[in-house]
C-alpha cells in the first residue's frame, strides 16, 4: 500500500447486523451480539479510520438478509496492477454467506468494475483468505477457501501466491491469524497453521509471532495504512512488538463483532 | 497394485504443497512416481507435477486420493472419448482394444463398469452421460454407428484380485506346476468346486479327446453325473470317441478294457458317427436308446450344456457340431455367464479358444501332460490360468476320487 495517495477502503455499516447462525467456532446463538453496542464499536472503528488515519472509506449499504454483510473484507480480491479495474468475487462455502453476493456484485458493477467469479464448486472468500505481503500473495485454503481458488487468482493476478493450509477453527480465515505489515515482514499466530505452512512463513519472511492468548483477541485482524495500524484492543505484548518496528497502533474495542468471529481487518476491504 | 493419476498445479513447490502431498502418500503406505514435471522458470509461472499413485488396495488409494485432493491434488476425471464404428464389423481408428480384467470408463463424470469382460474387443458406450451403459464388443458384432471408446484415456483396468485365501488357485500361484505334490494340488481344486457349487457358480470343463483314450471318461462321467460340472466345451473328436466307445468299447480302434486293437477298429469312430448323423442328434440317438453309457449321455440326462466347436481336420463331423467358428464364439461367450470356475484337461485348441473369452475372475486350471499348452494358454493372455503338468487319467480319476464321484 502506497502511503503516497490516500487509502482507500469499503465497509459497511451495521444496519442489519445480527447472529442468526452458527458457521464458525466464535459463533454460538447463545451469545448474542448487542447490536446497539456494535454500532457504536463500528463506528469508532470508521472514525478511526478516516479521521485519525486518514483513510478514504466507501460505505456499501447492508442487506436485510445478509447479517455476516458487515464484514466486507470476504467480498472478494481487488487486483491492484495499475490500469485494471477489476474484482475477482467470492464463492462462499456457506450458503448463509452466499446471498451477499449479488449485493456486492452490485456494488462493484454500478462503480465500474468488472466482476470474476471463481469455477463453479470452487469455494474461495476474498481478503479473507488472501493477503498481500509485498508482491506476493499469501493465501489460506482448508477451512473456508479451497486451494484450487489459489491457481485461480495466481493465474488472474499473474502474481506468486504461497498456500497456506489452516488447521484450527478458531482461525478458519488467514486474516484472522496473519498479516503483514510491510513487504518482507509478517505478523502471525503459528498455531493456526499446519508445519508446512509454518516453514513457508518462517523461509519466506521476516515475523512477528503472536502469542495464543492476543491470536484470541483476533491481533492479527488488524488494518494496516501505511506506519499505522489499526488492530482490536487488549493486545498489548503484540502493540510493543509493532511499535518496535516503527509502527503506531491505535486501538479499538470490537468485542460485540468477535461475537461473529471477526474484527478490524474484517470489517474493510482494500479498494485501488 | 492400484493406481489413480493425479495433477498438481500451481506455486507447488514454494508452499511446500508438492512435499506435503508426497508425504501424504508414503504416510499413508501408498508409492508415487512422478511421471511429469514441468518447474515454472520465473517466480509467478506455475509448477505443474502429474503423480501416479500407486497402493495396495482400492480403499486405501480412494482414500489417499480423497486426502490429496484437499491439498489441490486432482485425480484425471478425463472423460473417455469415443467415435461411432465406422461399418459393421469394423472399429473406428484408435478403438481402446480390452483385456480381461475388471475395467471402468470416465463417462458423464462417472465410471461405470464395464460389462461382458472379455479380452481383444473394444468398448461399447450405450445410453448418455451419467446413465451410460459399457460393455465389451468383438468385432463381428459391432454394427455401424455403435459408439466406441477411443484410446485408453477415460479408461481404469483393475489388476486381477488377490487370490482368495484358502483356495487352491491360492497357493499355487499364476504358475506352471509340474513338481508338485499333485494330490494336494487336485484336493485343493475339489475344495474350490464345492465352494463354488455351494456359491451357485458354474463349472465349465473344457477336454480333449486324450479323456476318451486313456480311459478317463468313466471318471469324466461320474463328475457329470454328480453334478460338479454344468457347462462342457469340446471338439468333435471328444464326443465322437466317446460315442465310439459307448457303442463300440473302443477310442480310436483301441479296446479300452483290455487296451488290445481290434479288427477294422480304425473305422469305429467313423461308424459311430454315422449312426449319430442316422439319428439326427446326439440327443436323437439317447430318446432312440441308441446311446446309452458315456459322456455326452450323462450331458444329456444330466442338462448339461455343451458346445462341440469344429475344426478343419474332423471327420464327419457330429451333427451337434457347430463348423462356423464365430457361431461357436458366440454360443461359449453365451454359456460362460455364471461360470466360476474352468477346468481344461488336455486339449491345446480349445482351451487357448476358451481363455480368449474368460474374465480374469474366472479361476482357471489348465491340465495338460505337455508344459506347453499351459504356457501357451497363458502367453495368449489368460494369465490367471494354474497349470497342471500331468496324465489326464490320473487328474480325472483322483478328482473324481476327492468328489466322491467314481
Amino acid at each position: 500500500m502506497s502511503t503516497q495517495t490516500k487509502p482507500r477502503l469499503l465497509m459497511c455499516p451495521p444496519t442489519a447486523y445480527s447472529l442468526d447462525y452458527v458457521i464458525n467456532a466464535w459463533m454460538s446463538l447463545e451469545n448474542q451480539p448487542d447490536v446497539d453496542l456494535a454500532a457504536t464499536q463500528w463506528a469508532e472503528l470508521y472514525r478511526t479510520l478516516t479521521e485519525v488515519v486518514g483513510a478514504e472509506v466507501e460505505l456499501i449499504e447492508q442487506a436485510s438478509n445478509a447479517p455476516d454483510m458487515v464484514f466486507t473484507a470476504n467480498a472478494g480480491l481487488i487486483d491492484r496492477r495499475p490500469g485494471t479495474n477489476r474484482i475477482l468475487l467470492s464463492r462462499f462455502r456457506h450458503a448463509e454467506r452466499q446471498v451477499e453476493v449479488p449485493f456486492f456484485r452490485n456494488w462493484f458493477e454500478a462503480h465500474g468494475y468488472e466482476c470474476l467469479e471463481p469455477a463453479e464448486k470452487q469455494f474461495y472468500e476474498g481478503e479473507g483468505d488472501a493477503l498481500f505481503v509485498g508482491d506476493i500473495l499469501v493465501a489460506g485454503y482448508l477451512k473456508r477457501s479451497d486451494i484450487a481458488s489459489h491457481t485461480w487468482m495466481a493465474e488472474q493476478l499473474g502474481v506468486q501466491t504461497l498456500s497456506l493450509e489452516l488447521t484450527d477453527g478458531r482461525w478458519y480465515h488467514l486474516d484472522t491469524a496473519f498479516f503483514s505489515p510491510m513487504p518482507g515482514r509478517v505478523v502471525y499466530y503459528p498455531g493456526a497453521f499446519d508445519s508446512y505452512a509454518v516453514q513457508v512463513i518462517e523461509q519466506n519472511f521476516e515475523t512477528i509471532v503472536v502469542e495464543e492468548n492476543e491470536a484470541l483477541r483476533f491481533a492479527c485482524n488488524s488494518v494496516v495504512l501505511g506506519k499505522s495500524i489499526v488492530m482490536p484492543s487488549g493486545c498489548p505484548i503484540l502493540t510493543s512488538k509493532l511499535e518496535a518496528w516503527g509502527f503506531t497502533i491505535y486501538p479499538v474495542e470490537l468485542s460485540e463483532f468477535l461475537k461473529a468471529g471477526g474484527a478490524a481487518k474484517c470489517l474493510t476491504l482494500h479498494l485501488p | 497394485m492400484h493406481t489413480e493419476t493425479v495433477q498438481l498445479d500451481g506455486h507447488i513447490i514454494d508452499s511446500l504443497v508438492l512435499s506435503k502431498v508426497l508425504d501424504i502418500i508414503l504416510l499413508n503406505g501408498g508409492l508415487y512416481e512422478i511421471s511429469r514435471f514441468d518447474v515454472g522458470s520465473t517466480r509467478t509461472d506455475m509448477t505443474h507435477a502429474e503423480i501416479v499413485i500407486k497402493a495396495n488396495s482400492r480403499e486405501l488409494l480412494e482414500n489417499i486420493v480423497h486426502q490429496v485432493g484437499q491439498h489441490g491434488a486432482a485425480r484425471d476425471v478425463e472423460e473417455a472419448h469415443s467415435a461411432p464404428a465406422p461399418s459393421d464389423g469394423v472399429f473406428p481408428d484408435g478403438f481402446y482394444s480390452t483385456t480381461n480384467l475388471d475395467t471402468h470408463v470416465m463417462v458423464g463424470g462417472k465410471w461405470h463398469l464395464v460389462g461382458k469382460t472379455e479380452m481383444d474387443c473394444a468398448i461399447v458406450l450405450t445410453g448418455d452421460g451419467a446413465s451410460t451403459v459399457a460393455a465389451c464388443k468383438p468385432l463381428h458384432k459391432i454394427a455401424k454407428g455403435d459408439q466406441v471408446v477411443l484410446g485408453d484415456r477415460g479408461v481404469r483396468v483393475t489388476p486381477a484380485a488377490r487370490r482368495e485365501p484358502g483356495s487352491i488357485f491360492s497357493f499355487m500361484g499364476s504358475e506352471v506346476s509340474s513338481e508338485r505334490p499333485k494330490e494336494l494340488i487336485i484336493a485343493g481344486l475339489a475344495d474350490t468346486m464345492r465352494r463354488a457349487k455351494s456359491e451357485g457358480k458354474k463349472t465349465l470343463f473344457v477336454g480333449g479327446p486324450a479323456i476318451i483314450h486313456t480311459g478317463a471318461s468313466d471318471a469324466l462321467e461320474g463328475l457329470i453325473r454328480q453334478g460338479w460340472i454344468q457347462v462342457l466345451f469340446a471338439g468333435n473328436a471328444l464326443a465322437t470317441h466317446d460315442i465310439e466307445k459307448a457303442l463300440y468299447g473302443t477310442s480310436l480302434g483301441v479296446e479300452i478294457a483290455t487296451g488290445a486293437p481290434t479288427s477294422h477298429g480304425h473305422e469305429h469312430h467313423l461308424r459311430a458317427i454315422n449312426v449319430i448323423r442316422s439319428a439326427g442328434s446326439i440327443k436323437d440317438a439317447v430318446d432312440s436308446g441308441i446311446l446309452k453309457t458315456g459322456v455326452m449321455k450323462a450331458c444329456i440326462d444330466e442338462g448339461v450344456d455343451f458346445l462341440l466347436a469344429g475344426s478343419i481336420r474332423d471327420d464327419g463331423p457330429l451333427p451337434d457340431v457347430v463348423t462356423d467358428a464365430v457361431k461357436a464364439q458366440d454360443r461359449m461367450r453365451e454359456l460362460i455367464e455364471g461360470v466360476g470356475i474352468a477346468i481344461m484337461v488336455a486339449t491345446t485348441l480349445h482351451s487357448v479358444a476358451t481363455g480368449n473369452l474368460l474374465p480374469a475372475s474366472v479361476q482357471t486350471i489348465c491340465v495338460d501332460s505337455d508344459a506347453d499348452t499351459v504356457i501357451k494358454l497363458m502367453d495368449r493372455g489368460t494369465h490367471q490360468a494354474f497349470g497342471l503338468v500331468t496324465d489326464c487319467e490320473f487328474f480325472l480319476k483322483e478328482l473324481a476320487r476327492q468328489l466322491k464321484a467314481l
